[in-house]
């Protein structure tokens, strides 16, 4: 089993002189069969490592557009369970690109911690980013993680002053990730003057990569973030475009897929041709 | 189990009861709720800011609040009683009639001292019935503080009154589209606003949950009430209270009862959670504490209403104030190690204690406290005529006589 796809992802980036794309889907947005061919088709679109939000009832650090996709998925039947089987179904046929769940803590500790860090290693899992989980109360889960070669990816903040930073450093794995802006997911996009400044810091008190997330939606915007860190999360500006192509009752339509993917080429040639 | 000395030390340095609390939010909040933290212990250590918080709740909220002997009820649960030596006697702590009509507004004034203590520069709050966003804008009006409430737009729709209330006060009232749009949605949001505003904004919570240190911070503002009961009842009875009885939605009426009172093991405690249609139904109650199990929910691990893969569930009840499908987290250590009882009322158990008590008292409680008061009916006819009930008759039901008038089929 492949224990470090994250690690030789960002390694083979980096000597390829890049940064990654890491474009974020919601599972079972709109229906299992469509988030499934949205998943499937990702790498091949250039995903660099992908980013798998489980469904919560009460998201409450993400923006509009994850939270009208988490209510399509849970309405769709999304479970926990359900997002691990997505994975499996991915590693059929790719051992190679990351994947991160991103999620809130209840339906973990409903699942089981133990159990389902086994099983979401078992299912080909990398890491975690569980955003109500700060490192103050990881020990439910952390130890689970670290034994199953589960990554914890934190969120650093502009808020975050060194002393926090520190914190947080020193209880993340995978990679580091940098919330652009103060808010929640996909409402503000930031400053490309403040992210240069925001970034080296960081890279100071870490040797793990650093990908920029909340409010990049653009092509451009992405090359910028993955020029400036290691790698650009793009998740509202995709979820709105899979909501635009829904129909009346919210279902997928012929172009649901294509258009998604679509958009993530776009972006991942923006970002391939942002060699540093 | 064996109890530690005192039930008064908690939380510890991790904002934990037992295992219940902390601080589970997003890195983003983790330095907005430690420097809230830091902020309150600095506050709770001055005693100009103790004075200050002292004479509002004397001169502006009218505190103490009477303690009342609620002569005819006790002689209703006599008479049910139906024998001569049954029947506790009862009071009521009569929180309802502070300033803004519930005990609300105790943790709002001590929460916006801090917040001009802090240097903030406009409140943020969320709300359910719209007490707590009543009282929040009512203090904002008085301290000259922009405000703004979140209100699910299903609560903004069944509680009019208290949004034009709270809109004649000078408050902005955002309607909370997302979820389920009630009081855990609104919290959601306001969270969510919070974030996006770190650098001036001040976030009221109105119960004692949340991350750390609310559900601490919130819960010592609010034994004012407790503590005026004791003193209240040694000179009315020259004894404590055989039993409290308060109602339980977050919990922060009961924290405030309870609390200086844990420590007296022959005083016994009653949590009375939202029954609804009952608590064998799945979504038909608002029971955390009897009905649900716990989790993680706004900042807390608690018991919470959920479903077997962790999604929330929405509570009912015909209150508006009650119905949040979690608990304040000490509630969920008391129960644990069972030194206050969590029991029950229905819908229409709180709809009859809601006439009785202004037919027999003149009265007119609350719906959150009539379910307290629909359990005194059944406890006291139970008990020797020589005990002692205080119930916390914590809100007055003007804002309710609409639902109550629609629940019984009369039109106004």
């Amino acid at each position: 089993m492949t224990r470090s796809r994250i690690k030789a992802r960002f390694a083979a980036l980096k000597a390829e002189g890049r940064g990654a794309l890491i474009p974020f889907l919601e599972a079972y947005d709109p229906d299992p069969a469509t988030s499934m061919a949205i998943l499937r088709g990702l790498p091949g679109a250039g995903a660099d490592l992908i980013e798998i939000g489980v469904p919560f009832t009460d998201p409450a650090a993400d923006g509009p557009s994850v939270q009208l996709a988490g209510q399509r998925g849970l309405k769709a039947g999304a479970t926990l369970a359900g997002t691990l089987a997505m994975v499996r179904d991915f590693r059929r046929e790719d051992d190679a690109t990351p994947i991160i769940l991103m999620g809130y803590l209840n339906p973990i500790l409903s699942y089981g911690p133990e159990r389902f860090c086994t099983d979401a290693a078992a299912s080909g899992v990398d890491g975690l980013i569980v955003v109500d989980m700060p490192p103050e109360e990881a020990q439910e889960l952390a130890p689970f993680c670290e034994r199953e070669g589960l990554d914890i990816i934190r969120l650093v903040a502009p808020t975050s002053d060194a002393k926090r930073l520190e914190v947080v450093l020193n209880a993340s794995s995978g990679f580091v990730y940098y919330v652009a802006i103060t808010g929640i997911t996909g409402t503000r996009s930031a400053d490309p003057a403040a992210l240069e400044a925001a970034i080296p810091p960081i890279r100071a008190a870490t040797d793990l990569p650093v990908a920029i997330g909340f409010g990049i939606r653009t092509p451009e915007q992405a090359a910028h973030a993955s020029r400036v860190a290691d790698g650009a999360v793009v998740g509202s500006a995709l979820c709105d475009t899979l909501a635009s192509t829904l129909d009346e009752q919210g279902r997928a339509r012929p172009d649901t897929v294509r258009k998604v993917l679509d958009q993530v080429r776009g972006l991942s040639d923006a970002v391939r041709a942002a060699r540093r | 189990m064996t109890l530690p000395n005192t039930l008064k030390n908690g939380p510890d340095a991790s904002g934990k009861f037992g295992g219940f609390g902390g601080r589970y939010v997003a890195e983003t909040l983790m330095p907005l709720i430690l420097e809230v933290e830091a902020a309150y212990a600095a506050a709770k250590a001055d005693p100009a800011f103790d004075a200050e918080w002292r004479r509002l709740l004397t001169h502006y909220v009218g505190r103490p609040s009477p303690l009342w002997f609620a002569e005819r009820v006790t002689r209703h649960c006599a008479q049910a009683a139906g024998r001569p030596d049954k029947g506790a006697k009862v009071y009521f702590k009569r929180d309802e009639l502070n300033h803004t009509g519930a005990h609300k507004i105790n943790a709002v004034l001590g929460q916006i001292l801090l917040a001009k203590r802090m240097g903030k520069k406009r409140i943020i709050a969320e709300t359910g019935a719209g007490q707590h966003g009543v009282a929040t804008a009512t203090a904002c009006a008085l301290f000259n503080l922009p405000c703004t409430v979140f209100m699910g737009a299903t609560d903004v729709a069944r509680q009019q009154p208290n949004v034009f209330r709270m809109k004649l006060l000078g408050a902005e009232v955002v309607a909370v589209e997302s979820g389920a749009a009630t009081l855990k949605d609104a919290m959601n949001e306001a969270l969510r606003h919070w974030v996006a505003h770190v650098e001036d904004t001040y976030y009221c919570i109105g119960t004692v949950a949340g991350p750390h240190p609310y559900p601490v911070m919130v819960r010592d503002f609010q034994s004012i009430i407790g503590e005026e009961l004791r003193g209240q009842m040694m000179q009315a009875e020259g004894r404590l209270p055989d039993a409290l009885v308060a109602a339980i939605g977050g919990g922060s009426n009961a924290m405030g009862l309870f609390y200086p009172f844990l420590d007296d093991g022959q005083v016994e405690m009653y949590g009375v959670e939202a029954g609804g249609h009952g608590v064998h139904t799945e979504t038909g109650h608002a029971a955390s504490l009897t009905g649900g199990r716990p989790g993680v929910l706004h900042g807390n691990r608690t018991y919470l209403l959920q479903d077997a893969h962790g999604q929330i569930l929405e509570g009912h009840s015909i209150s508006a104030g009650l119905d949040y499908p979690g608990v304040g987290p000490e509630h969920s250590w008391l129960h644990e190690i069972g030194r206050v009882q969590y029991v029950n009322a229905t819908d229409d158990e709180a709809l009859a204690a809601f006439q009785l008590c202004s037919r027999l008292e003149g009265i007119i409680p609350a719906l959150e406290p009539s379910h307290a008061l629909a359990y005194v009916l059944k406890l006291a006819p139970t008990l020797p005529a020589d005990k002692i009930i205080v119930m916390n008759l914590c809100g007055r039901g003007d804002k309710d006589i609409f639902a109550v008038a629609s629940h019984l089929g009369v039109k106004l």
